[in-house]
């Protein structure tokens, strides 16, 4: 099952769950990203080899999607 | 892409796209191996001219008047102080977390933990900054900085960076979203990340509180 979390005060929120036989899972889950991202969220999808990649399309073979706040200069 | 606007698979060979915080930063030079390596230069000259200009002067007046040896000493202490304040403002830029005392801290760090390897999440329980490899160097990173040793591990960069509006978030989801902007674009990390000392290994582990220093023992090790 692939997750699609948003880091935030309570620590991380599970916005969404999908597998990849079931179709309403992953509409749900498309919404629920472009809404993130709308909101000025960025996206970020952990690899196989550990690394991220900065996502702009929920990747439905991710198992885990992050959505985090940009970064700045401190 | 499929019909419904969503790339299907993701492969370490898709091609990657820079970090969106230093794709928004086109006037700020895109960090490489050669813009550290110039910068590490400039530090280095700034330091030699750091020591000349409050050492010459000390040995001039020792050598004219032995007696004044207090004063020289004096003058020599302050450039002393001036290159341990350089080091200190980097080893104190990049906050370690503390124990998860609440709730979302242990939500954050149990996320952070799943985000890191076994060894990693030993070393975050024991010094608070967790230890990323990649191609620049070893990186720690911290709540509001991160830790370059670059290969060989005898320099240090130190850099000021954090989650833009992130007063609200836990401590280990600092960490984790300075992580995650450092694994998708490291340069483009480097590029929006502001510098704070760059200089020996020594001279920041001097500074470095007794908790994260083995932290950097670690990353010169891995670097």
């Amino acid at each position: 099952m692939s997750r699609l979390i948003r880091l935030d005060r309570t620590g991380h929120t599970e916005l969404a769950t999908w597998t990849a036989g079931d179709a309403a899972s992953q509409e749900a889950a498309i919404e629920a990203f472009r809404r993130e991202l709308h909101e000025g969220m960025l996206a970020s999808a952990r690899l196989p080899d550990g690394s991220a990649e900065v996502v702009r399309e929920l990747p439905l073979g991710a198992d885990l999607v992050v959505l985090r706040r940009p970064i700045a200069g401190g | 892409m499929n019909t419904t606007g969503c790339s299907s698979a993701i492969t370490p060979d898709h091609p990657r796209i820079i970090l969106a915080e230093a794709a928004a930063m086109p006037w700020r030079p895109r960090a490489s191996e050669r813009s550290l390596a110039r910068e590490g230069r400039i530090w280095t000259l700034w330091s030699v001219g750091v020591v000349l200009t409050f050492g010459l002067p000390a040995a001039l007046l020792v050598s004219i008047e032995p007696f004044a040896f207090p004063v020289s000493a004096i003058f020599l202490g302050h450039g002393i102080a001036v290159l341990h304040l350089q080091a200190r403002r980097g080893a104190r830029g990049v906050k370690p977390i503390g124990e998860a005392a609440n709730g979302p801290e242990r939500t954050a760090l149990g996320l952070l933990a799943d985000l890191v390897g076994h060894d990693v999440r030993e070393l975050l329980a024991e010094t608070g900054l967790v230890l990323e490899r990649a191609r620049l160097g070893a990186w720690l990173v911290g709540q509001e900085g991160a830790i370059l040793v670059r290969p060989g591990g005898h320099r240090v960069h130190c850099f000021c960076v954090r989650v833009g509006e992130g007063e609200d978030l836990p401590a280990g989801d600092r960490i984790a979203h300075l992580l995650l902007a450092l694994r998708e674009d490291e340069e483009g990390f480097a590029t929006v990340a502001n510098r704070n000392f760059s200089g020996a290994n020594w001279r920041l582990a001097w500074e470095l509180s007794g908790r994260s220093r083995p932290a950097l023992r670690q990353a010169r090790a891995v670097a």
